[in-house]
């Protein structure tokens, strides 16, 4: 009997460690150890054994038994990751294939833009007015020290409506209205972000464009203030190593006036083609509150004083983009919109 | 403006470099756009004389020529300019010479014969021919007579020069004049200014017995000063004259002509050189022209006046067109022997309108419509004078007629010293702001310890107020040197109104939708309202037209989005991009009234979406044809997103733009708050589109008065929900929503949603019938329902669209 237990533990031993498959083995674990199992088979002798060798063989039988057992669960688990490793094998996909989209839309650059300056002049604590696009000659002209016939207004030749009505040539009026709300109370903190007018059409003019103006009045606005906040505002939209630089120049709603340059978004003012080798490009026109538009707001000009800003959102865009023709921003290719 | 740095150092000791000082104009406020250097790299050019010039026996248009360039030596030379003659001075390039652009001079043969040599054209040494006549500029460039031989050409022809271009404000309109520039120059570099010396010889004869001046217009004339120069010879203008013009783009015409357009360069002070014996009974009137007047122009163009413009005239006839171009019948000719020269101040804004009125600006209009400098007129007519003397054999009368009815006034401007450094945020002292405004030519008449007041130079009629004086200050002292601070004090909320943050959020739904933001013009063409089949009494027609439209394209503002985004369509689909999902959000403009009412039109922010072709595809999907449900998801789940309530929609069969069949306005609390459909197959082939294009318009402003509160959190359910299915077969016409409703109805509270999950019509379902499914879910907050309770509500929802609908229940 005992040579009989031990042709089945070295049999079943080969037998097991040659298996392929977890069918065979399960096979193989039922032909062993099953009710009807070799062990149990041979085990059904142990009536005819004597006293002595009942327990040893017992004994025997159940270490044959565990033995079988540890190399059926060791090769149980070998084959099950062998198969498994097949058969994930066999579900590779090309990783390398495009992934399912969901249609991606896009906001507009000028949108973009809009949004970018509005958060950076919020976060400087102004506020957002909005006002009408077709504007009376008084709001757009007059009351913002352009009175008729003043030379000034060749500067932005405009279309009219009727002979005291006219498209905004500038996002300025807003700045007029609001002053009239407001006054006398300060601080008058805003930026008027909006489309714009001017008769003009050619590769780098549009006869409609989007412009953002500024405007602050408080006592004791300096000029040095106005140099400050664009400096915030040009880090903010073009990157931290940006400076700026005014030059005088000529509005008539401001008095001094400045042109603002900022460092080349190209050639971070070394000189390129795009800032004409100067290492500046000019962005936007500003100055101190004139005299007499703050008189126009109903504030008094001895009493507070104030700045005020203006740049085009499209030029903004163009250069922050690298966007070279201004016309494709109103033709809506799509090739175009879904860049952004 | 142009302007020579040479010239300009005849009246400044400039020590800096034409860049450096166009770099400290520009910080100044007077914009350098370009320096140009007139020396294109010439070398071994020199004045040489045409000894002989022969035809060349081998061709039929070169001339054999005999050069000298020193007055010894003979050099032969192949000319092929159809204008060369003997005894002419002329640019010689020596053998060796180099030229613009690199080319060298070499000795050749040409046609068989050497040349030593080469006479060059003004092209040739890259010097602008405009102003030279037409057989100079197609042939050499011809010298003055006894130009000294063998001198650099670079030297006699100023071409070591720099030109700078400047680019004015309109405020600083007195750098039109050297002389200003120069003084701008000095002020900037702290030197002194020079000015030119004027003395000349006057003969007996008095202007006074020959020549009157009358002013009937004294409003718009306000000062006319006249001179008289006798005994003229008319001939071209010497050298320097000539390339001081050339400098400044003006052409040589005589040296009359010449003089009065080199004192308008220094001074500023446009003149005008009448021929004197053309002038009937020697008497000038300055009077407006009358309606329809005609005069002939010296660019020979006859002009029809109105009775604004102000005109020079002589008792007979028209002589002028005062301030901007003098008339043709008084023109300066080479037989022209006594001249009377006009030198006035004309008013701006008259003479601005005159130019803008008949196209025409001239030097001369372009400086006065600034306002020119009162004070230097009469300085201007004795340059002239004695330039002519000079250079014209003139003899100059004694005297000249000063017509000036009303001196103008001195400026005097009065300047709190503290007020620099308040608005600048500097510390400029109180010394340092005087010496800057006396550099500048400002004369201090009054002084206290904080104040100043300041007699203004008459050629800045552009400083009236203190801020003025500030900027004077502030432009020398240099903006570079104003430091950068952030306002302080008070400070403001800053934040978009929540109709802004409205807006915003609209745009944001639809970019993450999958929708691409267009943005279009505000102007659009008349025709779109009819491409768009609006009928005649439409709303859409109540337009807002531009008076002065670059084009037609641009005729009327918009009253609806939907032109703008057809044509972005169109333009998209020529351009092979035939899937388009396009929105815009901005404004249309209507007349509501004006302008009778004296308001202004009625401006309404609107949503316009467009789409059309296959927009959801991927290499895996086929995706899907948008079709009107795909439209109607994107507004409800915009409506969702935007806290708004569910919309109504209600089939709408008489919109002329879309499809009868397919279109609903969107109702919400019972207001119509927009439209969308199908664009009607006739509007499509207007606009040049593919089939099936969907849009929509919604109105903004009415949608964000409508927003609800804040959202309030419902307890999540603590009992099962049971879903029943429920399909029913009702005849085409009965809509989705009537049975919901009803259904809604019926179900009460326990029914806690509703969906339609089957559209069927074909095999099995009568002609005229459509099988609708819904899937409908119960549930109570409460209890967990039972089958009997449920049966019995199913059962009165079956019962009711039976007896409303005659439903019946699909089998």
């Amino acid at each position: 009997m005992r040579t009989q237990l031990e042709e089945i533990r070295s049999k079943a031993k080969e037998e097991l460690l040659k298996c392929q498959s977890l069918n065979e083995l399960n096979d193989l674990r039922v032909y062993y150890l099953g009710k009807k199992g070799a062990l149990t088979q041979v085990l059904r002798g142990m009536g005819q054994l004597s006293a002595e060798e009942r327990p040893i063989i017992g004994q025997l039988a159940n270490e044959i038994r565990d033995e079988i057992n540890t190399i059926l669960n060791q090769q149980g688990a070998k084959l099950k990751k062998a198969e498994q490793e097949e058969k994930l094998l066999g579900e590779t996909i090309d990783v390398t294939l495009p992934g399912k989209s969901f249609a991606q839309g896009s906001k507009h650059p000028i949108t973009l833009v809009l949004e970018e300056a509005k958060q950076i002049f919020i976060g400087l604590g102004f506020e957002i007015a909005e006002g009408p696009d077709i504007e009376t000659d008084y709001y757009n002209f007059e009351a913002l020290n352009l009175p008729k016939n003043h030379p000034a207004r060749d500067m932005q030749d405009s279309f009219y409506i009727t002979s005291e009505v006219l498209l905004r040539t500038h996002t300025s009026p807003v700045q007029v209205r609001t002053m009239e709300k407001m006054a006398p109370k300060t601080p008058v903190k805003i930026i008027c972000p909006g489309k714009v007018y001017r008769r003009d059409d050619d590769a780098t003019h549009s006869p409609m464009f989007h412009q953002i103006e500024g405007l602050v009045i408080d006592k004791g606005i300096k000029m040095s203030d106005l140099k400050g906040v664009l400096l915030a505002f040009a880090q903010q939209m073009f990157g931290p190593k940006q400076k700026v630089r005014l030059r005088p120049s000529f509005f008539p709603f401001t008095e001094p006036s400045a042109e603002v340059d900022i460092s080349c978004v190209m050639c971070e003012g070394e000189g390129c083609r795009v800032c004409s080798q100067t290492g500046w490009l000019e962005i936007l026109g500003s100055g101190m509150v004139h005299p007499n538009v703050l008189r126009y707001g109903g504030y008094n000009p001895e009493e507070v004083t104030g700045f005020a800003f203006g740049m085009g959102v499209e030029r903004i865009a163009m250069l922050k983009y690298g966007i070279n023709d201004l016309r494709l921003m109103y033709e809506n290719d799509l090739r175009f919109l879904r860049q952004f | 403006m142009q302007v020579s740095f040479k010239w300009l150092k005849e009246y400044v000791d400039i020590d800096i470099t034409p860049q450096e000082l166009a770099d400290k104009l520009t910080a100044a406020g007077v914009t350098v756009e370009r320096v140009e250097s007139l020396d294109k790299g010439i070398e071994n050019v020199v004045v040489g004389k045409v000894l002989e010039a022969e035809p060349h026996p081998n061709s039929d248009h070169l001339s054999l020529c005999k050069v000298t360039t020193d007055g010894e030596n003979e050099l032969q030379v192949v000319c092929g300019a159809p204008n060369v003659r003997k005894g002419q001075w002329i640019p010689f390039a020596q053998v060796g010479a180099k030229l613009p652009g690199g080319i060298k001079i070499k000795k050749s043969k040409i046609r068989g014969l050497e040349s030593q040599g080469m006479i060059c054209s003004a092209k040739e040494l890259g010097i602008n021919d405009e102003g030279l006549s037409q057989d100079q500029r197609e042939g050499i460039l011809v010298l003055d007579e006894d130009a000294p031989l063998g001198t650099n050409i670079v030297e006699y022809l100023n071409l070591d020069d720099y030109i700078l271009e400047l680019d004015l404000t309109p405020n600083r309109s007195d750098c039109l004049s050297i002389i200003n520039i120069a003084r701008e120059i000095g002020a900037i570099l702290g030197k002194e200014v020079k000015l030119p010396t004027i003395n000349f010889t006057e003969i007996e004869k008095t202007i006074e017995d020959v020549a009157k001046v009358e002013i009937s217009a004294p409003e718009y004339c306000h000062r006319y000063v006249a001179r008289m120069v006798e005994g003229v010879k008319i001939k071209p203008s010497p050298q320097w004259l000539q390339h001081k013009l050339r400098s400044a783009g003006i052409r040589s015409i005589n040296n009359v002509v010449d003089i009065t357009n080199l004192v308008m360069l220094e001074f500023g002070q446009p003149l005008h050189a009448f021929d004197y014996n053309l002038l009937a009974e020697g008497k000038i009137i300055v009077r407006l022209a009358k309606e329809g007047e005609k005069i002939t122009t010296l660019d020979g163009n006859e002009r029809n006046l109105t009775s604004e413009m102000l005109l020079i005239t002589d008792p007979q006839k028209a002589v002028g067109i005062a301030g901007v171009m003098g008339g043709e019948n008084t023109e300066i000719t080479a037989d022209s022997t006594t001249i009377l020269i006009e030198a006035a101040y004309f008013e701006p804004t008259n003479i601005r309108k005159t130019a803008t009125k008949l196209g025409l600006r001239s030097d001369a209009s372009v400086r006065f419509e600034k306002g020119i400098n009162m004070e230097t007129v009469v300085s201007a007519a004795n340059r002239a004078v004695q330039l002519m003397e000079q250079l014209a054999e003139g003899k100059v009368l004694k005297g000249m007629i000063d017509n000036y009815p009303t001196p103008k006034e001195k400026t005097f401007v009065t300047l709190e010293m503290k007020k620099v450094n308040d608005v600048l945020g500097t510390e400029i002292s109180f010394s340092e702001i005087k010496e800057i405004l006396i550099r500048l030519n400002f004369t201090i008449t009054e002084e206290t310890k904080e104040t100043i007041t300041v007699l203004v130079p008459p050629y800045r009629p552009d400083v009236t107020i203190a801020e003025d004086l500030i900027e004077e200050v502030a432009r020398l002292y240099g903006y570079d040197n104003i430091p950068t601070t952030l306002p302080y004090g008070a400070t403001n909320q800053g934040r978009r109104t929540p109709e802004q943050v409205f807006r915003d959020k609209i745009i944001n739904i639809l970019a993450n939708r999958g929708l691409n933001e267009m943005i279009n013009f505000s102007f659009i063409n008349k025709n779109n309202l009819d491409k768009l089949l609006l009928s005649a009494d439409d709303e859409k027609r109540d337009v807002v037209k531009v008076l002065n439209p670059l084009s037609e394209e641009q005729g009327i503002m918009r009253t609806t989005l939907v032109p703008g985004l057809l044509d972005s369509m169109n333009r998209n689909i020529n351009r092979r991009n035939e899937d388009i999902a396009g929105f815009e959000l901005g404004k249309v403009y209507e007349a509501k009234g004006f302008p009778e009412n004296k308001g202004l039109p009625k401006e309404t922010w609107m949503l316009g979406i467009a789409l059309r072709g296959n927009i959801a595809k991927d290499w895996q999907h086929k995706g899907e044809i948008v079709d009107f449900y795909y439209l109607k998801g994107i507004v409800e789940d915009l409506f969702q997103q935007l806290n708004l309530d569910e919309p109504l929609f209600e089939a709408c069969t008489d919109n002329p733009t879309y499809h009868p069949g397919r279109t609903a306005n969107i109702i919400l609390k019972g207001v119509k708050i927009g439209v969308m459909g199908e664009i009607h197959p006739q509007v499509a082939e207007n606009y040049d589109l593919l089939p099936r294009n969907y849009v929509l318009e919604l109105n903004v402003e009415q949608l964000f008065a409508m927003v609800k509160g804040t959202t309030s959190y419902q307890q999540l359910p603590k009992y099962p929900a049971v879903t029943r299915d429920l399909a029913v077969v009702v005849k085409d016409e009965v809509t989705a929503y009537q049975l919901m409703a009803e259904i809604k109805v019926q179900g009460g509270g326990l029914l806690k949603d509703i969906e339609i999950f089957d559209l069927y019509k074909g095999n099995q379902i009568q002609e005229g019938y459509k099988s609708i499914a819904f899937s409908l879910v119960f549930q109570a907050q409460d209890r967990t329902l039972t089958d009997a309770e449920i049966n019995e509500i199913h059962g009165n929802i079956q019962k009711a669209l039976a007896d409303k609908f005659a439903a019946s229940l699909r089998a």
